[in-house]
């Protein structure tokens, strides 16, 4: 079954058209990568998912269901997100408790202090650090405790706006690990945005590779590491990520 | 003592209460770091104290006339002296600071929220919504504040109360607007994206999240702002709209001694020097505050 599948999406910004009839299919239980260079509309393409780009025309559809264009409380225990920047994601007034119970108020779940717990020791996070603010947290923490607040609701299509670029090499790698055990252990859907191929050699199944609002390749991640692309724009990526790495 | 500082500081606390105590105690720490703010926080506290105790503070009946003992200079038996009816003027500073620490009260608790309400939807609702209330608070804030009030007061009538609301209805745009900014800096951040990603309704984002991180900067604005309110009241005083003889408004008794400024200077400089000192001690105190608070530097700490 797919989990998502997008058909002719064109996502705009007022009168600024950003993409180009985007199409993917995702199945249940992958792990896909959206790639490209900065301004090539992948992280939009998550915001429209998400329902924080409210401005579009075509289809998204969740789980077999139409999507509707703003948010809503039963699309958010289907589908959430995890974004970029720790430092910018979590309320900087709230603890972590705060934060991660949050969810369970507005969709009035009980069994609040449980179920926290259980999400803490889920991405690692000792009970310690239950009643601290962002500020007395390292950013790998913090991007912790924003996946934590991703899973509360036990979705079952997590969408990653860059998870690691805000972080340190070493950081990085554990965030990377922790999101490769969470979806194996709750069978999630991953659709990740990045521009870090290695990321999504780790991480993922198959790649679409967009440039200027457009998806001009979809390759498996076999491809990728075969160097077996067929666009010369998604060569060109590739060269540039092994470059940087090296 | 120490037991109780360990608790407080602990870096991993067990209970949201402990959390917040440990998050207050850092800031009073701070605050208390800063000379001026702590003899700020000195001088807000004695007002309060004198307000209180105003009874037992007071040597004399600040009421009791006594013509015999009229325009007597400061000495041992009246601290500050008399005025043109015989009324001990300390006992009258002292009372006085009941009416201002009321004004004051009243005006936060009266302005404050209805600006804070007023900015926060402004802000988050956009669109027409935002431009019909920040029309009403650009009109309001377009007119001399001091003029506005007086405008008031004479239709409805002269009396503390009168003057209290006056003030109330002068104030509130400066604080629509500081948290109408400060909603639009945190509108599109992504703590508040991640909220409504949960299924947040707007009230419940504004309410819970928003309106939170507005009030430091509340808090600082209008403790700065309680110096210009009791200047306020005290002008409104002086030309007689304010609080009504024989309550001893600080305004109004530096209006009576106008007329013996040159023989008789303490009855006139008396509650001037109280009015400037609290006046002095709120400027301090959001100074600190300001420091302390500031989302953007005091939080780090």
């Amino acid at each position: 079954m797919t989990a998502l599948s997008l058909k002719d999406l064109d996502i705009s910004y007022g009168d600024t058209q950003i993409t180009h009839k985007v199409s993917l299919d995702i199945a249940e239980g992958e792990s896909f990568a959206l790639v490209g260079e900065s301004g090539s509309g992948k992280s939009t393409v998550l915001k429209a998912i998400a329902g924080l780009a409210s401005q579009w025309t075509g289809e998204i559809l969740v789980l077999g269901k139409p999507r509707s264009h703003g948010v809503d409380r039963d699309f958010s225990r289907v589908c959430q997100m995890v974004f970029q920047d720790p430092y910018g994601s979590l309320h900087p007034r709230k603890t972590v408790d705060a934060t991660l119970g949050e969810a369970l108020t507005i969709h009035g779940i009980g069994d609040r202090s449980t179920r926290v717990e259980e999400v803490m020791a889920s991405v690692g996070l000792d009970r310690k650090f239950r009643f601290r603010f962002p500020h007395q947290l390292s950013g790998g923490q913090r991007q912790r405790v924003a996946i934590a607040r991703a899973l509360m609701l036990k979705p079952k299509i997590l969408l990653l706006d860059e998870p690691t670029s805000a972080l340190d090499v070493s950081v990085q790698a554990e965030i990377l690990n922790l999101l490769k055990r969470l979806r194996r252990e709750q069978n999630l859907t991953f659709l990740l945005v990045t521009h870090n191929l290695p990321v999504v050699s780790f991480l993922c199944d198959r790649l679409a590779v967009m440039r200027q609002g457009r998806i001009i390749e979809v390759a498996s991640v076999d491809e990728l590491k075969h160097g077996d692309l067929r666009e010369p724009y998604s060569r060109e990526l590739m060269q540039i990520s092994a470059a940087h790495a090296t | 003592m120490a037991t109780l500082r360990d608790w407080l500081i602990d870096d991993s606390p067990a209970s949201p209460m402990q959390a917040r105590l440990g998050r207050l105690y850092r800031i009073l720490g701070a605050l208390m770091h800063n000379p001026l703010a702590v003899v700020g926080a000195i001088i807000i506290v004695a007002l309060i104290l004198a307000a209180l105790f105003a009874p037992w503070l007071a040597t004399h009946d600040p009421l009791r006339q006594a013509l015999a003992e009229r325009l007597l200079p400061p000495s041992a038996a009246h601290w500050m002296g008399t005025d043109e009816l015989g009324r001990d003027i300390w006992s009258r500073v002292v009372y006085g600071a009941r009416i201002t620490l009321v004004i004051v009260a009243l005006v936060a608790v009266l302005a404050a929220p209805a600006g804070l309400i007023i900015g926060v939807v402004s802000g988050y609702c956009g669109g027409w919504v935002d431009r019909v209330l920040m029309g009403i608070t650009d009109i309001f804030l377009s007119l001399p504040k001091l003029i506005l009030a007086l405008a008031f007061v004479a239709a409805l009538g002269p009396g503390i109360e009168n003057a209290i609301i006056a003030i109330a209805i002068t104030s509130w745009p400066g604080y629509a607007r500081v948290a109408r900014a400060e909603t639009l800096t945190f509108k599109n951040s992504e703590f508040i994206a991640a909220v409504r990603l949960l299924g947040a309704s707007s009230l419940r984002v504004n309410l819970g999240h928003v309106l939170p991180l507005c009030t430091s900067s509340m808090i600082i604005r209008v403790t700065l702002d309680m110096a210009g309110i009791i200047l306020t009241a005290a002008g409104l005083g002086f030309i007689g709209l304010g609080a009504q003889p024989p309550l001893p408004e600080w305004g109004a008794m530096i209006s009576r001694g106008r007329s013996f400024i040159l023989d008789q200077w303490w009855v006139a400089t008396m509650p001037g020097f109280a009015i400037i000192l609290v006046s002095l001690g709120f400027c301090f105190l959001g100074d600190g505050l300001r420091d302390v608070l500031d989302p953007k530097s005091g939080e780090q700490r």
